[in-house]
Order: C-alpha cells, then sequence, then structure tokens
C-alpha cells in the first residue's frame, strides 16, 4: 500500500537555529504526477525539496521515496535527481561530461554512456553542443542541459527548484510548456518548487500551497482556484475581493452573510458556520458583471469609483458600502458594450451564488 | 584636443612615481645586471666589458658540472618545498574555509601572526629545534634515549637494542636538505595557504550538491568537482612558494651545511666574496629566466582555466 506514493512526508518538521523553516508537513505525492510546492518567499518550499533530496535532515518526521524511509541518507544514495536553481553545471566539464557525470558515478561502459548522453541531448533539441563548456551556452541551454544530467539517471522522482526562475518572461512560457511534455513523456515524477503562481496551475497535476513552512491547501489547480481553502490561499494565487461579514441568515440552500453588517450576500451553504460568527467572502473579479439593472442571483448595487482600461479587460472598482470596493474585470469584447459605464454611475454587480468562497480563517 | 592633452598628462602625472621607481629600481639594475653578464672579471674584482658567453659556458659545462649540480639540488629543494606545501597548505585553507565565518579571519590572522618577527629570527629558531643539541635531539637523544635504556635494564629480556643503537646519537637534521626543506616550507607555507583559501572560499558549494546528487560520494566529489576547480589557487600558491625557494638565500645559508648550498649561496659568494660579479650576473639571469617561466606557464594556465569558468547569469 505505501508504494502507491512516489513521495511521502509524514509530519515532516525542519528547523535552522530559531527558525522553523518547515512546520509538520504531510503530504503524498503520486506516481508520476507532476507536483508543484507554492508559496512565497522563504515559505519552506526550498528546505522541503532539500529533506527530499537528502541535502538537509528533517529536525523530526519522516521521508519516504518509492514506500522507503529515506532516514539520514545521503544525496547520492536516493534514487532522485535534482535541477538546481542555479542548474549548477559544472564549469570545468564539457556538456557532454556533464550530463555523462551520473553514468559515469554509476560506471556504466562507456559505449552506453555515449548512446545515453547522445539520445538524452536529442530529447532536449540539444544535440550539437556537447563538446562545449557551459558558459558558451545561453541561459535557456543550460537550463535544458541541467534537466538533461538529471533526467539521463532515471530517476523515480526529479525535483526542480524553481528551475525557470532565472529566464526572461518569454522563454519561461516556452520552457514551462516544454517541461510539461518532457514530463508527460518520460513518466516520471516531478516536483516542482515555484513562487509563480501562474506557472504552478499551468503546469502541475497537483499543487501544495505553503506558507511560513506549513502547507495551507493541497489540492488540483482549478480546487485550489474556485473554492481556495483560506484567505492566504485566494490572495496569493490569482485575484480575489474580499468582503468581511457576519453570517445573518442559514438555511438548507443558503447561507447568507452581511457585509459590513449592511450588504446581505448569499452563499452555498459548504462549510460549518454559525449564526453570528464573523466571515470572509471572496469572489474572483473575473466572475463579477456589471450591468445597469438587477441580471443575477446575487446583486449588490454599487457605484462605480474608477474605470481602468486594460486592453484586453475593462476594470470597474465599484463601492459597495463605506469600507468594502470590489474590483471586476469585464472581458473587452468590443462593438457597442465596450466601456459602457463611467465614474459615478449607480450599477448592479452580479454573479451565481456557487462562484464565491466563504472562507473562515 | 587640448583637454585630451590635459588629460593626459595628468594621466602620466599620476603613473610618473611609480613608472619612475620601476625604471630606477628595477629596470636599470636590470639592464646592468644583464649587460655585466656578458663581461669579464677584472684581475682585482671588477668588470671587464668585453662581450663573451664565457660566463654561461662555464655554468652549463657538462663535463664539470659542479655548479648544474648545485642547480639541480636547488630545483630539487624548491621542487619538494612546494609539494610539502601543497599537501600541508591544501589541508589546512581547506579547513580553515569550512569553518564558520567569524573564526575564518582569526584563523587566517593566526596563520600570518608569525610574520610580525623577523624572517632571520625566526629561521634562527629552526637552529635550535634542528641542531643536535637542539629540542628535538634533545628529546630523542636525550630523554627518550635514557627511557629506552632504563626499559632494557628493568626488562632485559626485550628485544630493544636496535632502538638504543638508534637513539644514541642526535639525528642527523641541522645542516641536510631536510632542514632547508622543513625552514624553506615553514617560511612560505602561508603563501599556499591564502591562493588556495581564496579559491576553496570562492567555490560554489552548489556544485558538490550537485555532483553528490548525481551519486558522487565524497571522495569522487573532491576529486571531479572540486580539487579541478580549486586548481587554478594551487598553481598560484606552488609558484608563489617555488620561485622564492628557487632562489632561497637565508635559510639554506643558516640551517644547510657544506653539502647542501643552494644557487642562492653561490651567487652571493660571487658578488660578496671572490668578486666575480660577471659569473654572479650571469647565474643571477639563468635562475631569472626559470622564474620567468614559471610565471608565464602560470598566467598561461589561470587563463586556459578560466575558459572554463561559469557564465554570469
Ligand atoms: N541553512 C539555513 N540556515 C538558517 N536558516 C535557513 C537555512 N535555509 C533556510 N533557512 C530559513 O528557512 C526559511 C525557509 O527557507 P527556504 O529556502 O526553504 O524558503 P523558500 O520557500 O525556498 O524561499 P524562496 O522562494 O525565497 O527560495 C527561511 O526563513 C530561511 O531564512
Ligand atoms: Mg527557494
Amino acid at each position: 500500500m505505501p508504494d502507491e506514493f512516489a513521495v511521502e512526508l509524514i509530519n515532516v518538521a525542519k528547523q535552522f537555529d530559531q527558525v522553523v523553516a518547515v512546520d509538520n508537513v504531510s503530504l503524498q505525492i503520486r506516481d508520476g504526477e507532476f507536483f508543484s510546492l507554492l508559496g512565497p518567499s522563504g515559505c519552506g518550499k526550498t528546505t522541503t525539496l532539500r529533506m527530499i533530496g537528502g541535502f538537509e535532515m528533517p529536525t523530526s518526521g519522516n521521508v519516504l521515496i518509492g514506500g522507503e524511509i529515506q532516514g539520514f541518507k545521503p544525496p547520492f544514495q536516493r534514487p532522485v535527481n535534482t535541477v538546481f536553481q542555479s542548474y549548477a553545471l559544472f564549469p570545468h566539464m564539457t556538456i557532454f561530461d556533464n550530463v555523462a557525470f551520473g553514468l559515469q558515478m554509476k560506471k556504466v561502459s562507456k559505449s552506453e554512456i555515449k548512446q545515453r548522453v547522445n539520445e538524452m541531448l536529442e530529447l532536449v533539441q540539444l544535440s550539437d553542443v556537447g563538446r562545449r563548456k557551459p558558459n558558451q551556452l545561453s541561459g535557456g541551454q543550460q537550463q535544458r542541459i541541467a534537466l538533461a544530467r538529471a533526467l539521463i539517471n532515471k530517476p523515480k522522482v526529479l525535483l526542480l527548484d524553481e528551475p525557470l526562475g532565472a529566464l526572461d518572461l518569454k522563454l519561461r512560457k516556452a520552457m514551462q510548456l516544454e517541461l510539461k511534455a518532457l514530463q508527460q513523456r518520460v513518466g516520471i515524477t516531478f516536483i516542482y518548487v515555484t513562487h509563480d503562481q501562474e506557472e504552478a496551475l499551468t503546469m502541475s497535476d497537483r499543487i501544495a500551497v505553503m506558507n511560513q513552512g506549513k502547507v495551507l491547501h493541497l489540492d488540483t489547480p482549478e480546487e485550489i482556484y474556485e473554492h481556495p481553502a483560506n484567505r492566504f490561499v485566494a490572495d496569493f494565487i490569482g485575484e480575489t475581493n474580499f468582503m468581511e461579514g457576519k453570517v445573518s441568515q442559514l438555511n438548507e440552500e443558503r447561507v447568507f452573510v452581511a457585509v459590513d453588517d449592511q450588504v446581505p450576500v448569499p452563499l452555498l451553504p459548504t462549510r460549518d458556520v454559525q449564526l453570528g460568527q464573523v466571515v470572509t467572502v471572496a469572489v474572483r473579479p473575473e466572475k463579477l458583471s456589471v450591468s445597469a439593472e438587477k441580471k443575477r442571483e446575487v446583486d449588490i448595487p454599487g457605484t462605480i469609483d474608477e474605470v481602468i482600461y486594460i486592453g484586453t479587460d475593462i476594470r470597474y472598482i465599484v463601492r459597495i458600502t463605506e469600507k468594502t470596493t470590489l474590483a471586476v474585470r469585464e472581458q473587452n469584447r468590443g462593438g457597442l458594450s465596450a466601456q459602457r459605464f463611467s465614474i459615478g454611475d449607480h450599477i448592479h454587480i452580479g454573479w451565481y451564488a456557487r462562484n464565491a468562497s466563504l472562507l473562515t480563517e | 584636443m587640448n583637454k585630451n592633452k590635459r588629460k593626459q598628462w595628468r594621466v602620466f602625472g599620476l603613473i610618473f612615481p611609480s613608472l619612475f621607481w620601476l625604471v630606477v629600481f628595477f629596470a636599470i639594475p636590470l639592464i646592468l645586471v644583464l649587460a655585466m653578464s656578458f663581461g669579464e672579471r677584472g684581475t682585482y674584482g671588477g668588470v671587464i666589458w668585453n662581450f663573451n658567453l664565457e660566463n654561461f659556458a662555464r655554468f652549463f659545462d657538462f663535463s664539470d658540472p659542479l655548479y648544474l649540480r648545485i642547480f639541480g639540488r636547488t630545483l630539487y629543494i624548491a621542487a619538494i618545498t612546494t609539494l610539502v606545501s601543497f599537501l600541508i597548505g591544501y589541508p589546512m585553507a581547506f579547513w580553515i574555509a569550512s569553518q564558520p565565518e567569524k573564526r575564518r579571519n582569526s584563523l587566517l590572522m593566526m596563520l600570518m601572526l608569525p610574520f610580525w618577527t623577523n624572517f632571520l629570527v625566526r629561521t634562527y629558531a629552526w637552529i635550535l629545534i634542528l641542531r643536535d643539541q637542539g629540542v628535538i635531539n634533545t628529546i630523542w637523544a636525550g630523554h627518550f634515549h635514557n627511557a629506552v635504556v632504563w626499559l632494557v635494564a628493568v626488562l632485559p629480556g626485550l628485544p630493544l637494542d636496535w632502538l638504543v643503537q638508534a637513539t644514541s646519537n642526535p639525528l642527523p637534521l641541522f645542516g641536510t636538505n631536510l632542514a632547508i626543506i622543513i625552514g624553506l616550507t615553514y617560511g612560505w607555507l602561508p603563501d599556499m595557504v591564502l591562493p588556495c583559501y581564496a579559491a576553496i572560499e570562492r567555490f560554489d558549494g552548489s556544485l558538490v550538491e550537485a555532483a553528490q546528487d548525481l551519486y558522487a560520494n565524497r571522495v569522487q566529489a573532491f576529486f571531479r568537482v572540486i580539487f579541478p576547480l580549486t586548481l587554478p589557487g594551487v598553481v598560484a600558491g606552488s609558484i608563489l612558494v617555488f620561485i622564492p625557494s628557487l632562489g632561497a638565500y637565508v635559510t639554506p645559508d643558516l640551517l644547510g651545511g657544506a653539502k647542501s648550498v643552494m644557487i642562492g649561496n653561490i651567487i652571493y659568494s660571487q658578488f660578496m666574496s671572490a668578486r666575480d660579479y660577471p659569473f654572479g650576473a650571469a647565474i643571477s639571469f639563468v635562475l631569472m629566466a626559470l622564474m620567468l617561466a614559471g610565471t608565464l606557464f602560470y598566467f598561461r594556465f589561470t587563463v586556459a582555466g578560466q575558459k572554463g569558468e561559469p557564465g554570469h547569469d
């Protein structure tokens, strides 16, 4: 049973002097999965990854790889390989020797090494750079070589620490797709560290959102985006409108939250809440629409505070109470509908109840 | 244009002191010595400026290789000194570089501390350690010898006669090549440690992690990654030890004996006692040519090595 998982962390914690870098994390990563660790800087992503790789030892808890407890095994005894953020290519060796390094250490025969290195270089589409030194390659090429150097060992799990961090935006986007395609082709479990939420959403099968050493939400990209578990996740992933209020009414079909004690907002009854509890309602700007009169189930009157033209979208900032404004994102479809409202207009904001989340923490 | 000229003058003004220093104290004496090496010793010790190659012929005389032999010994002593300095200095540099940052500086400080004392005084100290009545032999041929003798007397069956024999005479340390090598290694060790330390300290630790990740154990990671990448430091240190060892004068003079004369002593005696300036100048030039070759080799090596250094990202 335990070997269903490629990697399993059980109550893993890591403390550096005074700093608790990873705080009692448990997770299970499935075989062949593209799994991302996502979170802001300093939240413990790298430390978690390094504990899987064997570069740090947990202060407490267990790391299992392929069902085996790793204990204090050093990196060279673990069936994982790492792509380092700075690539860490050996500057004094040719690209060929860099890629061949792992096989050489495993005493694979020369002819097999040659064949496999060439195959690998082909896989990352860099067949003819074998004789160059790493500093004679571009950043993107170095990145691919780092990937090839790790993948050639056919690890059970590949660990990647912000492997695209040093690339410019355009190249990064291209590499994201390439990496994902490669992962599906080779079928190896990827554990991918990033602080870029868009990157995580595009590439991952599942994401663990971390903050301050804890995993706050672990699910598929869609679930995390549509139904964030708490305020931090909702805020960190994408853009979200938050409304504070108390639960004012409860029934079988709806929960009503009185935002700022005035505006009643209906939500699906998804969580254990009590009457009078202070909660937060979260709803994404693109789920909202602005109209002259009531159109959707949830309907809140407001006044337009600001109109921002972003090309693909038009953004309205709408005041619904003294304290609260909501951002609305409407697609710019052109024609007559473009930029229908202007500052000061009294309008209605509408959305579907299922699109808003009720957060208690 | 005017502005440019003024700028040129200012630059010239700035470099003038060092240029002056170089010309007066380096270039002129060097040219003088070179010219002298093609001259001939005058009857009363002066120089007769008749251009000939006699001095070099005398040095490179294979039928009577007196000077070549000394030269060979000098190379040998300098090479062993460099090797020993490396074998002690590299691990030392490694150890210092692996200490917490605060302690590193005080360790480096301790390494340099003896240099606040005059070199001559420190070399004299080695005489006190190495000579027949010195620290080592007082223990070896004194206390240790007595202890062994006593032990044999108490337990007559013990097969220790050979040790009684061995310790009955002081170890021949003083006045040997070994004494010179010890003295030189002691003197130039920091020149090995510092460049090695600089290279090791600058070394990117993630490369070791990468090697370990790729199944290299510690030993393999060291020889495949750390050592090749810190080699420029080793080469720099080796040259900094080798070159002054080649030209050593004080150390062989004080710690060596008649059978361990080095080329520096020969040059000294040609100038100071034999009063054969031209021959002394010729030997100096051969030595200098060798040092130049070594230095060029170093620059070649480091420039070639830099090709492989990581690009900035
Ligand atoms: N070797 C160490 N010694 C002391 N503290 C450390 C060490 N490594 C990490 N930390 C601390 O542990 C915490 C988590 O660090 P970690 O590198 O895992 O963060 P991260 O999520 O990877 O951040 P980033 O996105 O900036 O890379 C930070 O507060 C960091 O300062
Ligand atoms: Mg990190």
